[in-house]
């Protein structure tokens, strides 16, 4: 369990990407790609990290993206990656 | 790499079109707990159970975390009590004390169903096998469960009319003795035609004696992801509808084909099958009606019904099967009544009568499902309903249940209300005319011609 999707979605505004990546950078999880969009004024962001590296649990990064959701008034999910690769891909 | 929209559409389904894993239902053999003594048996079916199934739930909700999926239900399946407590059971009450054995096991490791408290006499009673079917009422309303089936009939076999005439008066006494919960005895007590040995859906589910010691089974859902997917259809053709729903069983049956994969290796038991069933729930848009009325009929059970319904489980097996690598138990669209709200609305309103339900189960992968009848329908008629049934499914060579009702204290046009999962719905009216020549006749009926391909 190394690869993790981090989905976001909710109202634009400064500072939410900053606000994610502060927390990936304090808990030791790597970023390998970002994806973003935003219609109207909603953004729809999908990172791919790594979180091998990570000292924190699952389940700790879960709730500390919860937290993170909360400040910045969007709904951030993470998942691992399997689940979006076996309905998308043979 | 994974595109935007597409996870994005995994997650809409998730949070938006109740996509979820209906129950990862563990299968335990009890064969090696058989034994004579009673007490001795019952302290080796808790040891077995507790012992196989205490990381079950555990697991199932790590699953859900790790994925982003909801685990809905973790439950157990047993080889059929019938067989396992035949040498020690010299009454019913021996076979009650069974059951309050399982519900024990299932309280301790957390599971919210434990099925298996079945017999299979397709062909005949045995001595042990009637005992357990004697005992159900009780069982029943002394666990909460614990749930019970009886296979009476099958393609190869024929239909034991002696058991469908007994199981007739046990789904009487099962309403009677609950009678102040609105019978809900009944809501866990299921009969088969041809029943499926891994099926993990409950109150049907049993552990097959040709099953392995242990094993993992999946059953997925998603009424709600093909409904949003067949409203996209509108007006196009059948191969359009057709193609649109295969594709969404595919992807749906992906995810449970994931979750079985990672539970067997988490919890170090074989990947056993997983039971593509779209099974509704009565939230609002986990329905198999609003699909049906989705692709163009005003309410379930108005004309074009039952060839809506056969479209919608074919083509959830055509697109299930290439999606898992091994596809068993029951395998289609589930029409129960109380559990699935436009299906009791449209009961409600006439649209949906007890003879329709009947010619729809000829084409899906069940049958008369949670259906509440008038507490005073004799116990003739039940059994002349459940042979009815018993009959499709011996001739169409494919699964047939019921699953029926009988409030005691209420008519038709009354409602019922049961609450959770198993939803609520009106009374619905039962044909008045009386079957009891025919049923009390005693005997088999014997197998279909089609049946003798030897």
């Amino acid at each position: 369990m190394n690869r993790v999707i981090v989905t976001l979605v909710g109202k634009d505004h400064t500072g939410i990407i900053a606000a994610v990546c502060n927390y990936f950078a304090d808990n030791g999880i790597n970023i390998l790609d970002i994806k973003q969009t935003t219609v109207q004024e909603f953004i729809n962001m999908m990172m791919v990290v790594e979180v091998e590296g990570s000292a924190a649990s699952f389940p700790e990064i879960v709730s500390g993206l919860d937290r993170v959701g909360e400040k910045v008034q969007c709904q951030i999910k993470a998942q691992h990656e399997d689940i979006f690769n076996m309905m998308h891909r043979i | 790499m994974l595109e935007l929209n597409e996870v994005f559409e995994t997650n809409a389904m998730i949070s938006g079109e109740n996509l979820d894993v209906r129950t990862i239902t563990m299968g335990i053999s009890l064969l090696d707990c058989c034994d004579s003594d009673l007490d001795s048996l019952c302290g080796k079916i808790y040891a077995k159970v507790t012992a196989l199934s205490k990381d079950l739930v555990k697991v199932g909700d790590e699953i859900g975390l790790d994925f982003g999926i909801p685990v809905i239900n973790k439950r157990v399946s047993v080889t059929p009590i019938a067989i396992v407590g035949a040498s020690a059971c010299r009454g019913a009450d021996d076979f009650v004390a069974i059951a309050e054995t399982l519900e024990k096991a299932a309280r301790k490791v957390g599971v919210n169903f434990i099925g298996g408290y079945s017999a299979l006499v397709q062909k005949g009673m045995s001595k042990a096998d009637e005992l357990l079917i004697r005992s159900i009422p009780k069982a029943l309303s002394r666990t909460e469960r614990v749930c019970g089936s009886v296979s009476l009939a099958s393609t190869k076999t024929g239909i034991d009319m002696d058991a469908v005439k007994l199981m007739g008066h046990t789904i009487k006494e099962a309403a009677e003795l609950t009678k102040e919960r609105d019978s809900i005895g009944c809501a866990k007590l299921v009969v088969f035609c041809n029943p499926a040995d891994d099926n993990p859906f409950m109150a049907g589910a049993f552990h097959g004696v040709t099953e392995t010691d242990c094993v993992v089974n999946v059953g997925v859902s998603g009424p709600g992801v093909v409904k949003t997917a067949v409203a996209k259809t509108k007006g196009e053709s059948f191969e359009v509808l057709c193609e649109t729903i295969k594709k969404t069983a595919f992807k749906v049956t992906r995810v449970g084909q994931l979750v079985a994969k990672e539970a067997s290796k988490r919890l170090n038991v074989p990947f056993g099958i997983v039971d593509l069933s779209l099974a509704p729930t009565p939230a609002v848009g986990d329905s198999i009606a609003d699909i049906i009325q989705e692709m163009g009929i005003e309410y379930v059970g108005a004309p074009g019904t039952t060839a809506a319904l056969a479209i919608l489980n074919d083509q959830v097996k055509k697109g299930g099967v290439m999606a898992s690598s091994y596809v068993g138990g029951l395998s289609g669209a589930f029409i129960p009544v109380t559990e699935d709200r436009s299906m009791a609305y449209a009961a409600g309103i006439g649209a949906l009568t007890l003879e329709k339900l009947e010619a729809m189960t000829c084409v899906c992968s069940v049958g008369l499902d949670m259906v509440a009848i008038p507490g005073d329908t004799p116990a003739s008629t039940i059994s002349g309903i459940i042979a009815d049934e018993m009959a499709i499914g011996m001739v169409n060579q494919k699964t047939t249940a019921v699953r029926i009702i009988p409030v005691v204290g209420k008519k038709a046009g009354d409602s019922v209300e049961f609450g959770g999962l198993l939803g609520s719905s009106p009374i619905m009216p039962v044909n008045p005319y009386r079957c009891d020549g025919f049923v009390n006749r005693g005997g088999r009926i014997p197998a279909p011609i089609h049946s003798f391909k030897n």
